[in-house]
């Protein structure tokens, strides 16, 4: 295949990636989407061995044999609750793959005499990014596994210190370009993947939806910067979406939850406060909190006209989209009308609780974004919390001196009668108390909400109309 | 025009066409988005290739080569496989 042809291939792959996000638009062309993405890829890939400067083959189709089967394997096992981590460990992958492909391109560029000062500063670039995008991925993917504290880990000097290794990587770069030195790059390189560890380290739980698109978007910087150095268009463009799908998102979640991103970045919320679950109950009674049963929320929700629930993180944990589902069901038998109400930063990804509660068969009809139920709740019966928390605490909008101050909620509290399905009294992961507790037309029913679900479920079978 | 003014023009164009189309995407969809960008972004694996295949390429390069390659391909067949799976979740739902 000529180098034009090539080119052409190129081009009609670019276009399928673009067509590809664009399926996204609607639920119903995405799946179109999707596929034009993989055509894209398969052309991609056979333009490329079929060009002039693939010479060899068998560690290529190891590479991909290897690769298509663990990445068949991760997909198809998945759980949906746990997207988030396998999204944070398929960034690590694109990271370290520019990093080795850059630093494989320097090594065999050496050999044909091939290197030149803008060809190195691309590598460095590509080196750096690709690095960070690793680690930092990798950091992330421990939080959200479990395998690291969620909370924020923060010392003095922690801004001096990442401004320092960032200002020495970045000299180690300069030397680099300009004179090709190996120990430099080694240098650069390592330095690399120790800033996009201290960079995460500090970021916690909460901002976790913000994290994974800011990672997503490098992973697109990275592999733009692959680009540039091999003058390759379509890696330059695909880099580019991939990026900016990334910054936008990220942009979107800050905004949600009205902050900079500069603040997820270098501030960090509170930490996951520890306290166990056993003395709920009393906590509450101390607190002025009141606590309901099971019985008492299907009461209100039986003859309700309108129920909006409120998935949260807690409703991944305990898996309880199935139970709700068929909650759903017994209400809907009963003429109650059920909507779900999203926070775009519900969960631990943009997006999260959509997928889980479409993976429960909950028609995407029935879910509603923030601004769009917001209107509602003033006139709905019941609200019920499922393991949310900040998204709807009131001290948002009237303490000034909280520090959720200012982001948007879901007004859950206007309610007539809210249930709030939690484990225990532990705040959310903004670790701010919450002001709806302690309101008059607010209950809490403690347990595994997979389990009071189930219970809500049960009663209802039992109290046939 | 020198090659790598050539590639910024097409990177800032193609940065345009990202940000149009990204606003685009249905919130509801956001986390298959992530899945499908990351897809997609196993892109690198073309650099994996050239690196993996290339002429000159030396026991060293090969297995670097080699592990890109793996890497990427989990990406990309990862990345579409999940979403196409998380979008199948999405389809049932048509009422």
């Amino acid at each position: 295949m000529s180098a034009n042809t090539q080119a052409q291939a190129y081009l009609v792959s670019a276009v399928l990636f673009i067509l590809s996000l664009k399926g996204l638009t609607h639920p119903a062309s995405a799946r179109r989407g999707n596929f034009l993405g993989m055509i894209g890829m398969v052309i991609a890939i056979v333009a490329t061995l079929m060009g002039s400067e693939v010479q060899s083959y068998g560690f290529i189709v190891a590479g991909v044999l290897v690769g298509a089967v663990i990445g068949g394997v991760l997909a198809a096992r998945v759980q949906m609750t746990a997207m988030p981590q396998l999204v944070a460990a398929l960034h690590s992958f694109v990271g370290m793959a520019a990093v080795l492909v850059a630093v494989g391109t320097f090594i065999n560029r050496q050999i044909t005499g091939d290197l030149n000062a803008v060809l190195m500063s691309e590598l460095s670039a590509g080196i750096v990014i690709g690095a960070i995008t690793f680690s930092g991925s990798v950091i992330a993917f421990g939080k959200l596994q479990g395998l690291l504290s969620g909370a924020p880990v923060r010392f003095t000097g922690q801004h001096a210190l990442n401004a320092a290794i960032g200002v020495v990587t970045l000299l180690l770069a300069i030397h680099f370009a300009m004179t090709g030195s190996m120990l430099s790059l080694t240098v650069m390189t390592l330095l690399s993947f120790v800033l996009g560890f201290t960079l995460i380290i500090p970021i916690g739980g909460a901002d976790m939806p913000v994290i994974i698109s800011m990672l997503n978007s490098y992973s697109g910087w990275a592999a733009a910067a692959t680009g540039f150095t091999l003058h390759n268009n379509l890696l330059i463009i695909v880099g580019a979406l991939v990026g900016f799908s990334g910054a936008i998102l990220s942009y979107i979640m800050c905004r949600a939850m009205n902050r900079s991103i500069i603040n997820v970045v270098f501030g960090g919320f509170g930490s996951d406060a520890g306290g166990g679950p056993a003395s709920a109950g009393a906590v509450a009674a101390d607190k002025g909190v009141k606590s309901a049963s099971v019985e008492d929320a299907i009461y209100w929700m039986e003859d309700a006209n309108r129920v909006i629930v409120v998935p949260g993180y807690g409703m991944a944990v305990a898996q309880a989209q199935h139970a709700l589902k068929e909650l759903m069901e017994m209400l809907e038998e009963r003429g109650v009308e059920v909507k779900f109400a999203i926070h775009p930063v519900a969960g631990r990804m943009p997006g999260h609780m959509n997928v889980l509660l479409a993976e429960a068969d909950i028609p995407y009809d029935h879910v509603f974004e923030m601004d769009d139920i917001n209107p509602e709740f003033a006139s709905t019966d019941v609200v019920l919390v499922v393991g949310a928390n900040d998204v709807v605490n009131p001290a948002a909008r009237t303490d000034q001196s909280s520090p959720i101050y200012g982001m948007p909620i879901l007004e859950a509290g206007k309610a007539q009668h809210v249930y709030f399905l939690k484990r225990s009294m532990r705040p959310g992961y903004s670790g701010v108390d919450n002001l709806l507790f302690y309101q008059d037309n607010v209950s809490l029913i403690f347990g595994d909400a997979k389990d009071t679900i189930e219970g809500m479920v049960t009663a209802l079978k039992g109290s046939a109309h | 025009m020198p090659d790598t003014l050539l590639a910024l023009y097409v990177f800032v164009l193609a940065c345009f066409i990202g940000y149009f189309v990204i606003w685009g995407v249905t919130p509801a969809l956001h986390t298959p988005l992530v899945a499908l960008t990351n897809a997609i972004s196993g892109i690198v694996i073309i650099g994996a290739l050239l690196v993996a295949g290339a002429e000159e390429a030396s026991g060293l390069t090969e297995i670097m080569g080699f592990f890109a390659v793996l890497l990427a391909s989990i990406n990309v067949f990862g990345g579409f496989l999940v979403t196409k799976r998380m979008l199948a979740m999405f389809k049932k739902k048509k009422k």
